[in-house]
């Protein structure tokens, strides 16, 4: 084989001393489509970002297009022929399609002005090479998402990118627009780009790309050709198992038995609310944890959020004791309890209390006439302030002072306040320290012993297998099956998980 | 338990008596402090009781513009509309006194016309709201919609006329006086207090604060945050028809053309000087009192020291950019 036109040999990068990647390696030929897959934080980002000059690696070789490359800017890398399509696409909405193709690159007239008529012509040249036929010259925001995604990759090709890469490039699209942009990926590939192909969406990749890259925990741990490979093998090689030993694990176990004698708290059957989440189907009973297990991607918050009424289902339907839910508010008063994953964004008030954090949910039920009851509000505090060895100076001390272990335990000590019937948690100790995440899960035991339900998402097959009676399995927005405690070793779950779905209904 | 947290407080309070009057904490108070020496020293005739009255009637309506203001910052949001609104409400008052229906029964008719305005102002903050929290158009473009045709509309309904009065118990709102001091300064002080309390003691309050610090954090638990961000337009804009009624019967005079002109900047900077940050979840009322205040000493500093109206204007932005930057220094 010719020299690859993009080779990465040993690379490291350490963020305050953490280890993000360690001696890992990408090697990418011309003219083909390459995978990077692996789970959250196994370093599939940060490579991407090396490779485009936003990150500046420890050690390591970086050789492209036959040179060593000494990428230190995103700008020198798009120059170099190194493109990047990202989720979110950083285009101009408000501006016309050409001008999003060519900006900064503007063609020049001989009198130094910009030469629009070529530039046009030129854009219309590209995209309708992909099958697009639009008004070049109307604003970008005209256009849906999927269109936007091209003109970004007509972006790239006019810049003659030897190398694209597209970071989820799926995760808004349609099954149409998926289709329309593998359509242009081969053309791309057939005229001699090289495609970096990052999605967790495993049957993509077969339809797709050639070789796949594997990576965990900051290696690279394997490179494959994808007609060569599976899905299990995959899975397995991201999970850090051989494929042959999930093989073994025998599937006799699986079927829900156990007793589920409990009073039925929640029932959602048959639940779809987007692409992501496309059939969800789970019981959860007094005194016992439901666990979520799944692959990124697979649809564990999306089934979360649809639980608890953030998302509308668009069908199926989700029962807390017989009655519907079909907003926060609503499953809050139903005596739901959501901690979500994302602790910043979507948990703490940064500038509020931990007092006013903790009670923000129960407020109501502090106030009359719409007036605090701060004397009930401080006890309150004080006692989870205790029973959850939360660490804070004083209760009115700011939370985004606190740790990420100590801000976890408010956001937890905010739902228990409520005195749910039902707690959802979503990586409820992702992101804390060692000893934090032991009395949170201690916490946890201790809230269901006292005969309430919780719905467990993990990414920690540890934690599920310990934690949760029953771990419900989701595969690309549907639970396909169910594995119950105990007994459930972490074979048996990564057998579970990595499985493809069963022809037959299961039970 | 009351007892150990007023022990808190305490401790707090009196952590730095004398060593922490640094110029990062109390930045504001130390330019106030600064500007009413320079006063006493060069401004002739400032310790009179008279320029108390003049500053205090002044201050009252941007103090009370400010405070509204301040709870929209809080949600992250702008009202532009204030002084479009105090010119509806402005214009209103007089016609519905002057009708003949409130000259057959003056009791009933200013009643009416203190009743209405407010009424019509409020509708305005639903407008308002319901733009921002239900169309989600950006607060800065759904309350200008106001700002350009409130305005019209009080010109539209006064046929751009000046309307002149005498109307003594309508004009107690802007010239009465209690214990010495202009009515309007107490009604301020009072509403100040009110909306503090309700910041710091209510559902409300505390729903505000939420919002406006993390949105989506704040209705994952419960938060109703349209109802909050519409009551909150619906406040600010009560409290700019409140404000435009006082401007009118400070002058016994109504001109929809310059009533609350260029309000909504001196509200915003008054919030801003005051604490207030753009970016949501803090509603220091109070501040915006100290804002207003501040604002209005520098330019009665100004004008009484001979300093034309366009020569003023750009000092006081000068001390403006000054005092927000003390504020927002004090706070990293």
């Amino acid at each position: 084989m010719t020299t690859p036109l993009l080779r990465m040999t040993g690379i490291s990068k350490a963020f305050n001393g953490v280890p993000a990647l360690a001696r890992a390696e990408l090697a990418v030929d011309r003219g083909e489509v390459h995978a990077i897959v692996g789970q959250n934080g196994a370093g599939k980002s940060t490579l991407i970002k090396i490779l485009t000059g936003v990150y500046q690696r420890d050690e390591g070789e970086i050789a492209f297009d036959g040179a060593p490359s000494t990428i230190a800017s995103p700008r020198e890398a798009q120059e170099r022929g190194v493109s990047t399509i990202y989720q979110e696409l950083n285009l101009v909405p408000l501006r016309s399609v050409t001008e999003n193709v060519v900006l900064g690159y503007e063609p020049r007239t001989r009198w130094g002005t910009i030469d629009w008529r070529g530039a046009h012509r030129r854009t219309g040249e590209i995209l309708s090479r992909f099958g697009v036929d639009i008004d070049v010259k109307a604003p970008l925001a005209t256009y849906p998402t999927a269109i936007q995604q091209l003109v970004a990759i007509a972006r790239a090709v006019s810049l003659n990118a030897k190398l694209v890469i597209m970071d989820e490039p799926t995760s808004s699209l349609d099954e149409r627009e998926v289709e329309v942009l593998f359509g242009v990926i081969r053309e791309l590939k057939n005229s001699g780009t090289s495609i970096l192909y990052v999605s967790h969406f495993l049957d993509e990749l077969f339809e797709i790309c050639d070789r796949v890259t594997i990576m965990r925990d900051g290696r690279t741990v394997g490179v494959a050709n994808i007609a060569e490979t599976t899905k299990l093998d995959l899975i397995a090689a991201m999970l850090g198992r051989s494929a042959a030993e999930i093989q073994t694990a025998g599937m006799t176990e699986l079927a829900a038995t156990g007793d589920r004698s409990g009073e039925l708290l929640l029932e959602a059957e048959g639940v779809a609310t987007n692409r992501r989440l496309r059939n969800l189907s789970l019981k959860v009973r007094r005194g016992e944890i439901v666990g979520l297990a799944g692959l990124l991607g697979s649809g564990r918050t999306e089934a979360a959020r649809a639980i608890f009424g953030c998302d509308k289902p668009t069908a199926g339907r989700v029962a807390m004791k017989g009655t519907a839910i079909d907003c926060p508010r609503t499953a809050i008063s139903r005596g739901i309890g959501y901690l979500t994953e994302d602790r910043k964004a979507e948990g703490i008030v940064p500038e509020l209390s931990v007092r006013e954090n903790m009670t923000l949910a129960l407020l109501p039920q502090l106030s009359r006439m719409g007036l605090v009851d701060k004397a009930r509000e401080r006890e309150i505090v004080e006692r989870f302030i205790r029973s959850l060895g939360i660490k804070a100076a004083h209760m009115d001390q700011k939370v985004s002072e606190l740790s990420g272990g100590n801000q976890q335990k408010v956001l937890l000590g905010r739902w228990l306040a409520i005195q749910p019937a039902l707690l959802i948690l979503d990586e409820p100790t992702r992101g804390v320290d060692v000893g934090a995440k032991l009395e949170i899960q201690a916490i946890i035991r201790r809230y269901v012993d006292e005969g309430c339900g919780v719905i467990l998402i993990s990414s920690e097959f540890q934690e599920l297998i310990e934690g949760a009676d029953e771990i419900v399995v989701l595969q690309e927005g549907e639970s396909v099956r169910t594995v119950s405690n105990p007994g459930v070793t972490e074979d048996m779950l990564v057998h579970a998980i990595a499985q493809p779905k069963a022809k037959e209904v299961d039970a | 338990m009351s007892r150990e947290r007023s022990s808190a407080e305490r401790g707090v309070l009196l952590q730095n008596p004398l060593s922490g009057i640094s110029l990062r904490r109390h930045g504001g108070l130390i330019a106030l402090a600064l500007l009413l020496l320079f006063n006493i020293v060069f401004t002739r005739n400032f310790l009179h009781m008279q320029t108390l009255f003049v500053n205090v009637s002044q201050v009252a309506t941007i103090a009370i513009v400010a405070v509204g203001m301040t709870l929209v910052i809080a949600t992250r949001g702008v009202d532009l509309s204030v002084g479009a609104v105090m010119a509806l409400a402005g214009a209103l008052a007089p016609l519905i006194f002057m009708s003949s229906f409130g000259r057959a029964n003056p009791g009933l008719g200013v009643a009416l016309a203190i009743i209405v305005p407010l009424l019509v102002a409020a509708a305005c903050g639903l407008f308002n709201g319901v733009l921002v929290a239900f169309l989600n158009v950006q607060p800065i473009i759904a309350t200008l919609i106001l700002f350009i045709s409130g305005r019209g509309i009080a010109l539209v309904l006064t046929n751009g006329n000046l309307q002149t009065f005498s109307n003594p118990i309508f004009s107690f709102l802007g010239t009465g006086r209690i214990l010495g001091l202009p009515f309007q300064g107490w009604l301020a002080l009072a509403i100040a207090l009110f909306f503090a309390w309700l910041v710091a003691r209510t559902l409300y309050g505390r729903y505000l604060l939420a919002v406006g610090g993390n949105e989506t954090a704040a209705g994952l638990a419960g938060v109703p945050v349209r109802t909050v961000k519409i009551a909150t337009y619906v406040i600010s804009a009560s409290l700019a028809g409140l404000a435009g009624l006082i401007v009118v019967a400070i002058n016994s005079a109504s001109d929809a053309a310059r009533i609350g002109n260029l309000m909504e900047l001196d509200a915003i900077a008054a919030a801003v000087v005051g604490g207030a940050v753009l970016s949501g979840g803090r509603a220091p009322i109070l501040g915006a009192i100290f804002g207003a205040v501040f604002i209005q000493l520098v330019r009665y500093t100004l004008l009484a020291n001979g300093f034309s109206d366009e020569v003023a204007l750009i000092i006081k932005a000068a001390i403006i950019v000054f005092a927000v930057y003390l504020q927002q220094a004090s706070r990293e």
